[in-house]
C-alpha cells in the first residue's frame, strides 16, 4: 500500500466531493445532513490526516489523471510540503466537521444540504490545491476554494452586512487569483510549459524570478491576510459560521502559505536574499497591525480574525528568515526557521481552530458574541471553557503549550542569525527580534482579554444563566484539539522529526540530528547553545504544584468558607462594573493611538442620556482603498461615456478594437 | 552531570525558598530606614506567611477552580524560575530543560494565570488589576526578552548557566551593550515586581494599584502562596541581575567547597541590592500609569540598542 497515497488521497477528495453531492440530493433533510454527511466527512479527514503523515516519509510519487480539457491532464504531487500540508488539513478538518455535526441548525440561512455541499468543495479544493503539480489544476483548484468559501461566508445572506463582507472577500481573491495567474505566467518562462516540473526546469534569468515572486507575495498573501490585501479577513471570519471560519483561519491561510512556499522555495529555488527581507517585513508588521487591533476589537469573532493575521504575520516573518539564510546558504539556520514556520502553521491550525468552534458553542449557547454581553461561561459550560483555556493559553505563547515552541524556534533563529554581508539586514535582525517579541506579548494582552471577558468574571447579561454547555460531538472535537495542542506542546522532537522530511526537501538540512537532540531534550544546532524540554518542564512545575497544594494541607489545613466578593468592602451592584471588552482595551488603543482611525463620541454633563461611543476604523480601508475606488468610480464614469446601450455602437467599438488588434499582432 | 551538580540545583531552589521573604523584609528595613521610619522586623514577611497559612481561606461564591488553581501555578513556576536562574552555581542539571526564552515564558505564564484568576470573581477592581498587569507586562517582557538576548549573544548561548559561566568564568571584559542592557533591565525589573515607579507595593490605594488589585480577592493560604511567590519573583529578577552584571563569585560546579564560598557572596550582593533597591524606590515618584508605557518604552529601547551595539561592535 506504501506508494499507493496518492491515489487513495485523489479518492478521499473524491469522496468528499461525493459527500458534498449527496448533500444537494436532499438539501433540506436536516438530520440526514448533519447526522450523516459531516461525520462521513470527519471520517475521510481523519484518514486522509493518517495518510499524509505516513506519506511524509514516502518518496516523491506522482500521478496524471485524464481529466481536465483534452490537452491538458491533471498532474497530481504528493510530496513532503504537500504530505505536511494534507496531514494539518486533515487533522484540522476532521474536528471541524466533527463540531458541525452538532453545529448546523435547520432554520439558518442556506439550506443544510447546500451548506453540506459547498463545505466538502471548500475541503476537497483546499486538499486539491496541496497535491496539484500544474498550474491550470492549481488555478481550477484554487478559484472553487474561494468560490466555495464565498458561499459559506453567505450562509446568513438575508443579513445585507454578511453579504457586504463576503463581496469583499471575493473581490480582494480575485485580485489575488490575477496575481497568481500572472505569477505562473512568468514561471513557465516562455516555455509554454505550465506544469510544475517545468517551471522547476525553467531557469528565469534576470528580474523574471523576483518578478514571479514579487507577484506570488501580492497573489498568496491576498489570501493568507498579509498586509495591505488583509482587509476582507476581519470582515469574512465574522460573518461566516463559527466552523468556517474555523477551517478558513485554521486551513485556508495555510494554503496560501504552502503555496508561497511552494513558488518560492521549490519553482524558484528562493535564490535572492532581498525577498526575504521583504517578506520578513511585510509579516512583521501585519503580526503588529493585527495584534494592536485584536486588543481593541469587541466581538469575539473579530478579535480572533486580527489574531489569526498575528499568527499568519509571525509566520511570513519566519519564511522571510528562512528565504534569507537559503539564499546565503546557511543551511541549517534556514531549516530552524522553517521548521518555526512549519510548526507555526501546525500550531495555528490546531489552536485557532479550537477557539473559533469555541466561539461558535459560545454563539449557540449565548446567541450573542458581543464580548459586551457575556462573561462568566466558565460556570454555565465548564467543558467548553476549559477547552479553551487550552487554546487560549497556547496561544499567548506560553510554556509548555505548543504556541511557545515554534515561536521558541524562531527566536533561536533570529539569534543565531550570522553576520551577513548585508549590514542594513545585520542590523534589520534586532530591531526584527524586537518586533517580533513585541507581538507575542501583545498576544498575551489579547488572549487575556478574550478569555477573561468571554468566560471569566460574572454574567453581564441576565439571559446568560440560561446558557447550556456544548453538545456531544462539538466537545469531542473540542477536547481532541486541546490534546493536540498539549501534545503539539510537550513533545517537539516527535513533530519536528516530521517537520524535517519538508525541510530535507526544500533547503537540505535537518533540525533533529541523532547525537544532538534526543526524544526528551530538543536543541537546534548544539546543546550548548540552547536546548528546550517542555516535557521535563512540564513534569517540574506539575510536580511544585501538586506538592505545594499536599503540603499546604497536611501541614495546615484546607479549609475553605466562601460568601461575597470582598472587592475593598464595596460590593458593586451591577455586573457591568466589570471590564468590559472596550475597558480592557483600552490602554492598548491610548498607546497606539496613531495606528487608529479612532472616532470618539463623548457625553456631555447635560445629556439626558449620556453615550459614550468609539468606533476603530482601519487606516488602510481610509488611506489606500477609498483613493483606489474614487479613482477607480473616476475612470467607470469616463467609460460610461461610450455607453449608450446601442447595440450598432457596440458592434462598430469591438471592430474597431479588432482591426487594431490585427494591426499590433501582425 | 554529576553528584554535586545536583546538589546545587536542589540547594539553589532551596535557597531561594528561604531567602526570598527576608530579602523582601530587608528592602523594606531599608526603606524604612531610608525614610526616617522605624524599622519592621527582618522576619515580618514570614510571621505573615505563617498567620495566613493558618487561616481559614474565604473565597467569592462565585470563584471559578482557575481562581483556587492559579496561585499554585503561580508558585510552580516561580520555583520553576528559581531552578534555572543560576544564582549560586551555574552547573545545573534542570536549566537544561529550559532555557532564557523559556524563563520568560515562565514568568509569563505566571502573569497569565494571576491576571485570568483577577477577572474570575468579575469585580471593578480585579478586572482593573488585570489589564494593567497585562499593560505593564507586554511592554516589560519583550524588554526583558531583549535584554537576555544581549547577553546570548555575547556568549553565543540562550542558557543561563552557560551565559553567565562566559561572563563569570571566561570572557572577562567590558561591554558597551551590557551598560545598555544593565539600565533596560533595572528598569524592567522595577516594572515587574510592582516597584515605584511604576507601581507601589504598599498600597492600598483603589486608583494607583496594579498587583495588589489582583490580588484583593485571595486570602489565607492563596494570598500566602502569592506573596510567597512575588518574593520568589524579585529574588530570580536579582539573582538573574546579579548573574549577568556582577557574576563574579559564583560557582562553577566542580567541586563542593565552590558552593560554600558562593552563599555568603551571594548574600552580600543580594543585600547591597535591595538597599540600591529600596534607595531607587525612595528617591523616585510613583509614574502615573500612562506614564508608564514611556518608561517601558525606553527600557525596551535601551535594550534593543544594545543588542544593536553588541551586533554593530561584536562586543
Amino acid at each position: 500500500m506504501r506508494a499507493d497515497a496518492l491515489p487513495l488521497l485523489a479518492a478521499a477528495i473524491a469522496a468528499w466531493l461525493a459527500i458534498g453531492a449527496l448533500g444537494l440530493v436532499r438539501p433540506l433533510a436536516f438530520a440526514f445532513v448533519s447526522r450523516l454527511l459531516f461525520p462521513l466527512g470527519a471520517l475521510v479527514a481523519l484518514l486522509v490526516a493518517g495518510i499524509a503523515l505516513l506519506a511524509t516519509a514516502e518518496p516523491v510519487a506522482t500521478l496524471v489523471l485524464p481529466l481536465g480539457l483534452p490537452d491538458l491532464p491533471f498532474h497530481l504531487r504528493l510530496d513532503p510540503l504537500s504530505a505536511f500540508f494534507l496531514a494539518l488539513l486533515g487533522a484540522a478538518t476532521c474536528a471541524v466537521s466533527l463540531f458541525s455535526t452538532d453545529y448546523f441548525r435547520p432554520s439558518e440561512g442556506t439550506a443544510p444540504g447546500l451548506v453540506a455541499f459547498q463545505y466538502h468543495v471548500f475541503v476537497a479544493s483546499m486538499a486539491t490545491v496541496l497535491i496539484a503539480d500544474d498550474a491550470y489544476l492549481f488555478m481550477v483548484a484554487w478559484e472553487a476554494m474561494a468560490l466555495a468559501s464565498y458561499f459559506l461566508v453567505i450562509t446568513e445572506h438575508r443579513i445585507a452586512a454578511i453579504r457586504d463582507a463576503g463581496f469583499l472577500y471575493l473581490f480582494i481573491a480575485h485580485i489575488g487569483a490575477i496575481a497568481i495567474l500572472l505569477t505562473f505566467g512568468v514561471l513557465q518562462g516562455g516555455s509554454g510549459d505550465y506544469t510544475f516540473d517545468g517551471m522547476r526546469a525553467a531557469r528565469l534569468q534576470g528580474a523574471w524570478p523576483s518578478l514571479g515572486f514579487l507577484l506570488a507575495l501580492v497573489g498568496f498573501g491576498a489570501k493568507a491576510g498579509l498586509l495591505p490585501l488583509h482587509v476582507w479577513l476581519p470582515e469574512a471570519h465574522p460573518a461566516a459560521p463559527s466552523p468556517v471560519s474555523a477551517l478558513m483561519s485554521g486551513v485556508m491561510l495555510k494554503t496560501a502559505i504552502y503555496a508561497l512556499l511552494r513558488v518560492t522555495f521549490d519553482l524558484l529555488h528562493a535564490v535572492v536574499w532581498w525577498w526575504g527581507v521583504v517578506v520578513l517585513v511585510v509579516g512583521l508588521l501585519t503580526a503588529l497591525f493585527g495584534v494592536v487591533f485584536a486588543a481593541a476589537q469587541t466581538d469575539m469573532k473579530r478579535l480572533l480574525a486580527y489574531s489569526s493575521m498575528e499568527n499568519i504575520g509571525i509566520i511570513a516573518a519566519g519564511v522571510g528568515l528562512a528565504i534569507l539564510f537559503r539564499a546565503h546558504d546557511k543551511t541549517l539556520l534556514a531549516a530552524i526557521a522553517l521548521t518555526a514556520v512549519l510548526y507555526h502553521c501546525l500550531n495555528h491550525a490546531m489552536f485557532k481552530t479550537l477557539l473559533f468552534l469555541a466561539t461558535g458553542a459560545v454563539l449557540h449557547a449565548t446567541r450573542e458574541r458581543s464580548l459586551g454581553r457575556l462573561g462568566g461561561l466558565i460556570r454555565r459550560m465548564p467543558w467548553v471553557a476549559w477547552l479553551a483555556l487550552v487554546g487560549t493559553l497556547a496561544i499567548a505563547g506560553l510554556p509548555p503549550l505548543n504556541g511557545f515552541v515554534s515561536e521558541w524556534l524562531l527566536l533561536q533563529a533570529f539569534l543565531f542569525t550570522p553576520s551577513l554581508p548585508q549590514s542594513f539586514v545585520n542590523m534589520l535582525v534586532p530591531l526584527a527580534a524586537g518586533a517580533l517579541v513585541l507581538a507575542v506579548a501583545l498576544a498575551a494582552y489579547v488572549m487575556v482579554k478574550f478569555y477573561g471577558v468571554v468566560f471569566l468574571g460574572r454574567p453581564r447579561d441576565p439571559d446568560l444563566a440560561h446558557a447550556h454547555d456544548a453538545g456531544r460531538y462539538e466537545r469531542v472535537a473540542l477536547a481532541g484539539l486541546a490534546a493536540a495542542c498539549v501534545l503539539l506542546g510537550v513533545l517537539p522532537t516527535f513533530v519536528i522529526g516530521v517537520i524535517d522530511r519538508v525541510n530535507t526537501m526544500l533547503v537540505g538540512a535537518a533540525v533533529i540530528r541523532p547525537g544532538v537532540s534526543s526524544w526528551l531534550l530538543l536543541a537546534p544546532i548544539d546543546a550548548q547553545r540552547a536546548s528546550y524540554s517542555p516535557l521535563v518542564m512540564l513534569a517540574v512545575v506539575v510536580a511544585v504544584v501538586v506538592l505545594a497544594i499536599q503540603v499546604v494541607h497536611r501541614l495546615y489545613h484546607g479549609r475553605v468558607r466562601t460568601t461575597g466578593a470582598w472587592n475593598c468592602g464595596s460590593p458593586e451592584p451591577t455586573p457591568r462594573m466589570q471590564d468590559s471588552a472596550e475597558g480592557f482595551g483600552q490602554p492598548i488603543r491610548q498607546v497606539f493611538e496613531p495606528f487608529f482611525r479612532m472616532t470618539r463620541e463623548l457625553p456631555s454633563a447635560f445629556d439626558a442620556e449620556p453615550r459614550y461611543r468609539v468606533t476603530i476604523d482601519d487606516p488602510f480601508r481610509y488611506w489606500l482603498y477609498r483613493p483606489i475606488a474614487r479613482v477607480m468610480e473616476k475612470l467607470a464614469g469616463y467609460l460610461g461615456l461610450i455607453q449608450h446601450g446601442r447595440i450598432s455602437a457596440y458592434l462598430a467599438l469591438s471592430f474597431a478594437t479588432l482591426i487594431v488588434l490585427l494591426f499590433f499582432v501582425r | 552531570m554529576t553528584a554535586t551538580a545536583y546538589l546545587s540545583q536542589v540547594l539553589q531552589v532551596a535557597v531561594a525558598l528561604a531567602l526570598a521573604p527576608i530579602l523582601v523584609g530587608w528592602i523594606n528595613q531599608c526603606r524604612a530606614w531610608l525614610q526616617g521610619r522605624r524599622a519592621p522586623p527582618l522576619m515580618l514577611p514570614y510571621r505573615t506567611l505563617r498567620k495566613l497559612f493558618v487561616k481559614d481561606a474565604v473565597i467569592a461564591t462565585n470563584a471559578s477552580p482557575v481562581f483556587r488553581l492559579a496561585p499554585y501555578v503561580v508558585f510552580g513556576a516561580m520555583c520553576c524560575a528559581a531552578a534555572i536562574v543560576p544564582s549560586l552555581a551555574t552547573d545545573l542539571p534542570f536549566a537544561r530543560a529550559a532555557d532564557a526564552i523559556a524563563l520568560v515564558g515562565l514568568f509569563a505564564l505566571a502573569r497569565v494565570f494571576i491576571a485570568l484568576a483577577a477577572m474570575d470573581i468579575g469585580t471593578a477592581f480585579g478586572s482593573m488589576g488585570a489589564r494593567r498587569e497585562m499593560f505593564v507586562g507586554f511592554l516589560a517582557e519583550p524588554a526583558l526578552l531583549m535584554v537576555l538576548f544581549t547577553a546570548s549573544l555575547i556568549s553565543g548561548s540562550t542558557s543561563l548557566p552557560a551565559i553567565v559561566d562566559a561572563l563569570a568564568h571566561r570572557d572577562f571584559g567590558i561591554y558597551p551593550s551590557l551598560a545598555f542592557a544593565g539600565v533596560a533591565f533595572t528598569m524592567v525589573s522595577l516594572a515587574e515586581n510592582a516597584r515605584i515607579p511604576v507601581d507601589n507595593p504598599a498600597t492600598h490605594l483603589e486608583l494607583t494599584m496594579i498587583h495588589e488589585a489582583m490580588v484583593l480577592e485571595y486570602s489565607a493560604r492563596h494570598l500566602a502562596l502569592i506573596e510567597w511567590s512575588a518574593a520568589l519573583k524579585l529574588f530570580n529578577y536579582s539573582c538573574i541581575g546579579l548573574a549577568l552584571f556582577l557574576p563574579f563569585g559564583i560557582a562553577d560546579g566542580s567541586d563542593w567547597r565552590a558552593l560554600v564560598g558562593a552563599a555568603p557572596l551571594l548574600i552580600a550582593k543580594l543585600a547591597a541590592g535591595g538597599a540600591a533597591l529600596a534607595l531607587i524606590e525612595t528617591l523616585s515618584a510613583k509614574l502615573r500609569i500612562f506614564r508608564a508605557p514611556e518608561f517601558l518604552g525606553t527600557a525596551f529601547l535601551l535594550a534593543v540598542l544594545g543588542m544593536l551595539v553588541n551586533l554593530l561592535l561584536g562586543s
